[in-house]
């Protein structure tokens, strides 16, 4: 087995094109328990963890950049307050040893329908920045995902940054699970508000081959909403209630250890109530998700 | 591969390396400080947690690769000579030591606690220790070192 050590992006790029079958790690969380296990073996890793390039974050008007390597540990830590959904889905990934390595970049790069921050990235309609040596491309978050543990990225490829609006709105989290710590999602579920294009985003995880948005729920919350996102008034307790039925519609679980689809698909409906009751009453409030400390 | 880094402080240097073996089994096998233990290897138990740089890590997903140069501090550096760090000495004396197996790494995560919180609030306890399963105490005993430790920090303050 090879092991590549690159200590700058560049050469990260010329190595990833040299060795196209080489295997990024970074955290390790999805990668060493395939090795350990000996259900993988590489022909190369490819270690990220010295590239400071893509190890932080940054901040360009309302853009928030956050590179590949970023870790949740740091994401909890710097970026708490500004994108709220985001900060909530990694506070409940595995334990604080699991986020002090974890990184955004790699829970992208494993894809997995459970990995917790997909969510929060597609109901944040995020951007993610992909990189070869042939050069730099944007993907929209929805294009992303391509099936079970399968995304958009050719082999040379590797994943950049992740680009977010941390003006867009109050946005929530929320995720199943057997207790607090060390849980693959049984299902999970994310909300954003978008009051400048009247539009609410969702994020679906654990309930589908992919993380999905709910479609039809978020074009019946576009309808609904149209003339409260200038009153700012109470949601009707039969919108909420139709909202839930429909993002719950809008999945296609599976039974299986963690899970019935039926448990699965009831309570989808009620973490989508909840995150649409909880960021409203920010959006009345003029608040850009007050709770986000409170929640975990 | 050859794999030099610092362990609780002193260069070590170990060759002929599988690129795929984890910092645990470099430890374990190859540096001769089984003190960080081998449970699940995937994360899931804590029982091999070591500070990595600083930051409490499970070595059994640390690529051995990933180690180099860098910092690591296991169990067996937690001690000061045949003097026990305060961490250690008060899960003996509180009983929040059973088989033993999950020890190394619940000293080295309190440690870690402590040293960023002097104080912390027993939801800062659990969640902080949410990542190091223990089959023996029902954690009760645990909780009661972490307070003594607590306790005896702020009375040496005080003093």
């Amino acid at each position: 087995m090879d092991f590549l050590q690159p200590t700058s992006w560049a050469e990260a790029l010329e190595m990833k094109a040299a060795d196209p079958e080489a295997i990024p790690i970074a955290g390790g969380t999805d990668v060493m328990v395939e090795i350990n296990f000996d259900h993988r073996r590489p022909r190369s890793l490819m270690d990220l963890t010295r590239i400071e390039e893509v190890r932080g974050w940054e901040r360009e008007g309302s853009r928030i950049v956050i590179g590949s390597g970023l870790t949740y540990r740091r994401v909890i830590d710097e970026i708490a307050g500004t994108l709220p959904a985001l900060v909530m889905a990694s506070r409940t990934v595995g334990s604080p040893q699991i986020r002090n390595r974890g990184t955004i970049g790699g829970n992208l790069g494993a894809a997995s329908p459970a990995g917790d921050t997909h969510p929060a990235l597609l109901a944040g309609d995020a951007v993610v920045e992909i990189e070869s040596v042939r050069g730099l491309r944007q993907v929209g978050i929805d294009d992303f995902y391509l099936g079970v543990k399968r995304n958009c990225l050719a082999p040379d490829e590797l994943i950049r940054s992740i680009v977010l609006d941390s003006d867009a709105g109050p946005a929530y989290f929320a995720k199943v699970g057997t207790r607090n710590a060390m849980v693959i999602a049984v299902c999970s579920f994310s909300l954003g508000l978008h009051p400048r294009t009247g539009r609410v985003r969702t994020g679906i995880g654990s309930a589908a081959p992919t993380p999905r948005r709910a479609h039809a729920a978020e074009e019946f919350l576009f309808e609904e909403l149209t003339d409260l996102w200038h009153s700012r008034a109470d949601l009707d307790r039969s919108l909420v209630q139709e909202f839930g039925r429909l993002a719950a519609a809008g999945a296609s679980p599976i039974d299986d250890v963690r899970g019935t689809a039926g448990y699965r698909t009831h309570s989808l409906a009620v973490l989508a109530r909840r995150t649409l009751g909880w960021a409203w009453a920010d959006y009345q409030r003029g608040a850009n998700s007050d709770r986000a400390e409170d929640v975990n | 591969m050859r794999v030099s880094c610092r362990v609780n402080g002193e260069p070590v240097e170990v060759d002929d390396v599988w690129e795929g073996e984890s910092l645990l089994y470099v430890l374990r096998e190859r540096m001769g400080l089984p003190g960080s233990k081998n449970a699940c290897e995937q994360g899931e138990c804590g029982s091999c947690a070591v500070y990595l740089d600083n930051e409490v890590v499970c070595s059994c997903l640390v690529a051995a690769g990933q180690a180099i140069g860098r910092e690591v501090r296991t169990v067996e550096g937690l001690a000061e000579g045949e003097q026990l760090h305060p961490v250690q000495q008060a899960f003996l004396d509180a009983g929040a030591v059973q088989c033993g197996f999950c020890t190394p790494g619940l000293l080295v995560t309190t440690h870690d606690l402590l040293e960023r919180d002097p104080a912390p609030s027993d939801l800062q306890i659990r969640e902080a220790l949410a990542g190091n399963l223990c089959r023996c105490t029902g954690y009760e005993k645990i909780m009661d070192a972490v307070h003594l430790v607590i306790e005896q920090k702020a009375g040496a303050t005080d003093a």
